[in-house]
Parts: C-alpha cells; sequence; structure tokens
C-alpha cells in the first residue's frame, strides 16, 4: 500500500496541510497538539527511565518509593556480568542475529533479484509457494521444528547450537517479496550491457543489482537484527543450557529463582535495551522510512 | 534460420539455469523448513504425539474432538485461552488503532520537534518484548511499583493490577498496546502523507470543519492504511505469546488462567506436557483463525472499495 512513496517526500514537508486559512483556532489545535503529545511522549519513555535507575539502586532501595537511586551503585552491573552467564547470553544474541542477518542479506536479494529478473518455467508457482509460507504462523511450525533439531538429516542434534537458533530465519519469504520490487528497478539494458562485456550471471548480480539496491538490503537488514536480537519463542524451545541461551531468553530465566531479583533483572533489561535503543536513535530516519516504505514488521 | 537466434537461444537457456541454481537453496530451504513442518504439524494433530512415548499411534480427530469438548465445558484452561486471546484481540485492536490514530493526526500538524515525538513513541516497537515486559510487571508491583506510587499520591486507593483475576488482562494489554503503537503511527503517517492536498484545500475553500475534513476526506482515504492495520494487528494479537509469560508468576497466563493465549498453552502442552499431538491441534485451530481474520477483513475492503 506504501510503494509509491519516496523515501525523500515522507520527511520533507512534514504536512501542514489543513491548516491553511484557519489562523483563528489554529493556535489552540497546535498548543493542545503539543500538550497531548508531550504527554504521550511522557509515558512512553518513563518506563526505560525508571529500568535505568533501578539498576543503579542498591538492593535495599528497591521496595523504597524514591524515583531516582539515594546512593546510586554499579553493584547491579558487576552482580550481572560476574555472577550470571549474561555476558554468554550477550554473545549468543549477536551471533545468532548476524549470522541470520548475513544470510537474509544474501539468500533474499539473490531469490528477490532471480524473481525480478529472470524468467524461467515454473516461476509463478515457486513465488506463490514462498508467499503462501508467510500466512502459515511460526507457532505452528514450532512444534516440528523441535522434532527436526533434535533429530536433524545433519549433525546429532540442533538443540543448544547456533544453527539451532537461527535456522528458521536463515531465509525469508518477506525479505525476498521486498527485494523483487527493488530490484524490478534495476534497469534490464544495464544488465544486457554486462552480459554483452562478459559479465558472469552471478557478477551481474554481485556487481551491479546488489550496489544499486544496498538501501533496502540495509533497511532489511536492521529490521532482521532487530528481529533476532528480540526473538524469543524460537530460542526459548531450542536452548536448554543457560550457556546457550539467548538474551531474552535469559532475561525470562532470571525470575526461576524463589524471589524476584527485580535490580538485576533491570540491569539486564538495560543492557540488552540501552545499547540497541542508541543504534535505532542513530538510525532512526532509516528505519522510519524503511517501516513507511515496505510496511515490513521488525 | 538467422545468424544469432541459435545464440539467443542458449542465452536463454542459460539464465534459466542459472535461476535454478540460484534458487536451489532459498527452494530446498522453503520445501524443508517451512512447508513439510507446516504439513507436519497437521499430521501430528492427528496423532497422540508424545516425543518420550515409544509409539506415537493414530488417533483420527481425536485431538480436535478433546479441544472442542474442552471449549463446551464451564470452565477449563483451553476455553479460558481462546476467551482471553479473542479478548485481547477485540480490545487491543480497536484502542491501539484509535490511540495511535489521533497521534498521527496530531503529529502530521506540527513541524517543530516533530522528529524527536517520532523517535520517541517508535522506541518500545523495537525493544525486546520480555525486557520491558518485566520493566512494566515491576511498574505493576503492590506498594513499591511506579502505578501504585502514582495512585497513592493522588490518594486513589491502591490496585492489584496483575495479582487479580479482573485486572491482569487488561494490564497486560496495556503493555501490549503501549509497545505496538509506534508501528501504528508510522504506518498512518506514511498513510497520510498520500493524501492529495488539494483535497484539503477543496474543503478548505467549502468552508469544511476540521470534523467534517477528517470524516469524509481523511478517514475514506485512509482506509488503505487501516485495513492494512486491522489484519496485521490482529494477526499479532492472536498470536501473544512473551508477555504473558514474563508477567504472570512463573509464565503460566495465571492468575487463575485470567491471561493465558491460545500460544502459551500450546507451549505448555507441547513443551511441559509433551501433549504434542493436542498442541499441534491448537495450533491448527490457531492457523484457521488468522486465516479467516485476513479473509474476512480482506474482502470487507475489497467491497469497500468498490
Amino acid at each position: 500500500m506504501a510503494q509509491s512513496i519516496t523515501p525523500s517526500n515522507i520527511f520533507r514537508d512534514q504536512g501542514r496541510v489543513t491548516a491553511v486559512g484557519r489562523a483563528s483556532d489554529d493556535w489552540k489545535y497546535k498548543f493542545f497538539s503539543y500538550l497531548l503529545l508531550t504527554m504521550i511522549a511522557f509515558t512512553m519513555i518513563v518506563p526505560f527511565l525508571w529500568m535505568i535507575s533501578t539498576s543503579f539502586k542498591p538492593e535495599s532501595e528497591i521496595l523504597r518509593r524514591n524515583v531516582f537511586p539515594q546512593e546510586p551503585t554499579l553493584d547491579n552491573y558487576s552482580d550481572v556480568i560476574n555472577k550470571t552467564d549474561l555476558p554468554l547470553w550477550y554473545k549468543n544474541s549477536f551471533i545468532v542475529a548476524v549470522m541470520s542477518t548475513v544470510s537474509v542479506a544474501f539468500f533474499d536479494s539473490l531469490a528477490g533479484y532471480v524473481f525480478a529478473k529472470y524468467n524461467f518455467p515454473g516461476k509463478r508457482p515457486i513465488f506463490i509457494i514462498f508467499l503462501t509460507s508467510l500466512m502459515v504462523p511460526t507457532e505452528m511450525l514450532l512444534i516440528p521444528w523441535f522434532i527436526m533439531s533434535s533429530n536433524p538429516p545433519i549433525g546429532a542434534t540442533w538443540v543448544d547450537t547456533y544453527w539451532g537458533i537461527a535456522f528458521p530465519g536463515v531465509i525469508t519469504a518477506s525479505g525476498i517479496f521486498l527485494m523483487r520490487q527493488f530490484m524490478q528497478g534495476v534497469p534490464d539494458e544495464l544488465l544486457d550491457a554486462g552480459r554483452i562485456d562478459g559479465v558472469s550471471e552471478f557478477g551481474l548480480y554481485w556487481r551491479v543489482a546488489v550496489p544499486l539496491s544496498l538501501p533496502a538490503i540495509g533497511a532489511l537488514c536492521i529490521f532482521n537484527f532487530l528481529g533476532n536480537w528480540n526473538a524469543f519463542i524460537w530460542p526459548l524451545i531450542a536452548t536448554t543450557r543457560s550457556e546457550m541461551f539467548t538474551l531474552p531468553v535469559g532475561i525470562q530465566q532470571f525470575s526461576s529463582e524463589a524471589d524476584t531479583p527485580w535490580n538485576l533483572i533491570m540491569t539486564g533489561a538495560s543492557l540488552s535495551v540501552v545499547p540497541l535503543l542508541i543504534v535505532v536513535i542513530i538510525f532512526q530516519r532509516y528505519i522510519i522510512e524503511g517501516i513507511a516504505l515496505t510496511g515490513l514488521k521488525g | 534460420m538467422p545468424p544469432g537466434v541459435f545464440q539467443n537461444m542458449t542465452f536463454a537457456r542459460k539464465k534459466i539455469v542459472w535461476a535454478y541454481i540460484f534458487l536451489a537453496i532459498p527452494i530446498v530451504f522453503f520445501a524443508y523448513i517451512r512447508v513439510y513442518p507446516a504439513l507436519f504439524a497437521f499430521q501430528m494433530s492427528l496423532h497422540d504425539y508424545n516425543p518420550l512415548a515409544a509409539e506415537q499411534p493414530y488417533v483420527g480427530l481425536e485431538n480436535y474432538e478433546r479441544l472442542f469438548e474442552q471449549l463446551g465445558k464451564r470452565k477449563s484452561q483451553t476455553k479460558s485461552a481462546f476467551q482471553n486471546t479473542i479478548n485481547y484481540v477485540l480490545l487491543g485492536v480497536p484502542i491501539q488503532l484509535c490511540l495511535a490514530l489521533a497521534i498521527a493526526l496530531m503529529l502530521n500538524e506540527i513541524r517543530v520537534m516533530s522528529t524527536l515525538y517520532r523517535i520517541m513513541f517508535f522506541l518500545p516497537f523495537v525493544t525486546s518484548t520480555i525486557a520491558i515486559a518485566w520493566v512494566f510487571r515491576m511498574l505493576y508491583q503492590p506498594r513499591f511499583g511506579l502505578f501504585n506510587v502514582i495512585l497513592q499520591l493522588v490518594s486513589l486507593p491502591q490496585q492489584p493490577f496483575l495479582r487479580s483475576t479482573q485486572q491482569a488482562l487488561p494490564s497486560v494489554l496495556a503493555l501490549v498496546i503501549w509497545q505496538g503503537m509506534g508501528f501504528a503511527i508510522i504506518i498512518f503517517l506514511a498513510g497520510l502523507k498520500q493524501i492529495p492536498r488539494t483535497y484539503y484545500e477543496a474543503a478548505e475553500v467549502d468552508g469544511a470543519s476540521r470534523w467534517h475534513t477528517f470524516r469524509y476526506i481523511t478517514f475514506p482515504l485512509l482506509n488503505p492504511s487501516i485495513v492494512y492495520l486491522l489484519v496485521l494487528q490482529s494477526i499479532s494479537f492472536l498470536r501473544m505469546f512473551a508477555p504473558v509469560i514474563a508477567m504472570t508468576e512463573q509464565g503460566r497466563g495465571g492468575p487463575l488462567d485470567s491471561t493465558v493465549t491460545v500460544v502459551l498453552q500450546t507451549y505448555r502442552e507441547a513443551f511441559q506436557s509433551f501433549n504434542m499431538g493436542y498442541a499441534s491441534s491448537l495450533t491448527v485451530v490457531l492457523f484457521a483463525l488468522i486465516l479467516g481474520v485476513t479473509i474476512i477483513q480482506l474482502s470487507v475492503t475489497s467491497r469497500r472499495i468498490n
């Protein structure tokens, strides 16, 4: 639905469309807009502030009602880093997210390129099968995936391995569909000129199609990384040992002990959320445009 | 045969071969990781499938019979799971979309600081659901939780939130609405940008009020975005899992099954009780629900656009 928007015109003009000649009530409307938006924006960031503030509180202050820590401490951070497997969960989340993002960037763009630029028998049915797989909720596949992982075609078991956590997401139908849309914009003349010059078919993809679709591939990579970093249900099923947990799974397991160590959970949550938020703020323009453009959901 | 045609033919054929070579891995992947497991899930739902047992006997439609028997009971976990899931969808989607639309309309009119607001509304959406659900769980705590602290400041009675069977579901829902709103806002803003400015200028000349402009121009022309979001958000509410497991005692969907969802129920049946056959029949019904929502909403739209 949002196909005809170009990245440049989404943000250039912050649409002053309805306010042209209503100067009389315009300022009132704006005033209330700003007032309401500020209040809502406040509710959007308060939970984050509470999380960060709690992560600096000593245990004795958790049950008190002070908003900011009276005696800020880094003990929670050193506890979480030294006494739990959180550094390992960090590493695991990072490896899995990078692994599947690299794979998605390559295979999705290659398949999208083929669907956009090649004609071959069976093209339509294959493409339709790829797309209909989007209709099947992943929840339906979890149990079969688990059975397959415990008794896989290659290797002894996929449970508690990086491949086992990552495999459902190494190629995505939504990514292929997105890349196909973009690759259709690659001029055929350019590809044919390359063919005449003796460039191989893979060379055409790698040196012509990929450089021309880098913005789309970039957006795909960001969404895919975010999606994998935050993925929960499959990593929960695919891992049994704490050393192999990803961050969300690890944070969920904090609670299994008798009472809830709120300061440690908030520290773990801060460590998992804050670095990503910084990255997101740096790339926000790119990400928001990407969502508006593709309708992709992380 | 003019020269060159033969060359072109081999050229075209070469391209076909290359297309299949490039697609080989994705085709194998989709066949083995997407299509086969989906069929496997259907097949499993017809068996008494316990991975720890020696045999997985074929039981026909028994799992489905059991499922509908549970739904027919006055109270059962399966029934609660379906009822709650439907409540999440019917309450969550309209509230979330109305809020997002109101915010998008306001954002669309302001210039100063609009990027800053946009980032703030958007941050929860890119945050790990598990991490932020634990933060909300803390905010909902009695005595030291922020919400009860605020209630006390304004001299209102303390609330049990997640500890009450009545308040737990709305409390979980509030987090999900809060977290997913940023996505809907961005889609609405993109939709608003699509509406030609001339329509508003014409309305202006006719002296239409703000409400009339919204009612007769913005809302109808925003229809594609609304339907897109209705489908997408309904599906994501139907699939709710992480917020409930993170916010309830031992991830059980309590108190007294008041927040349990179909997916949580599936997870518990499959991976805690190892009733994988019955769990598969639950996922098949979930699949049917998702398919139904998509088809109904798509057919409603195409009619309205005609």
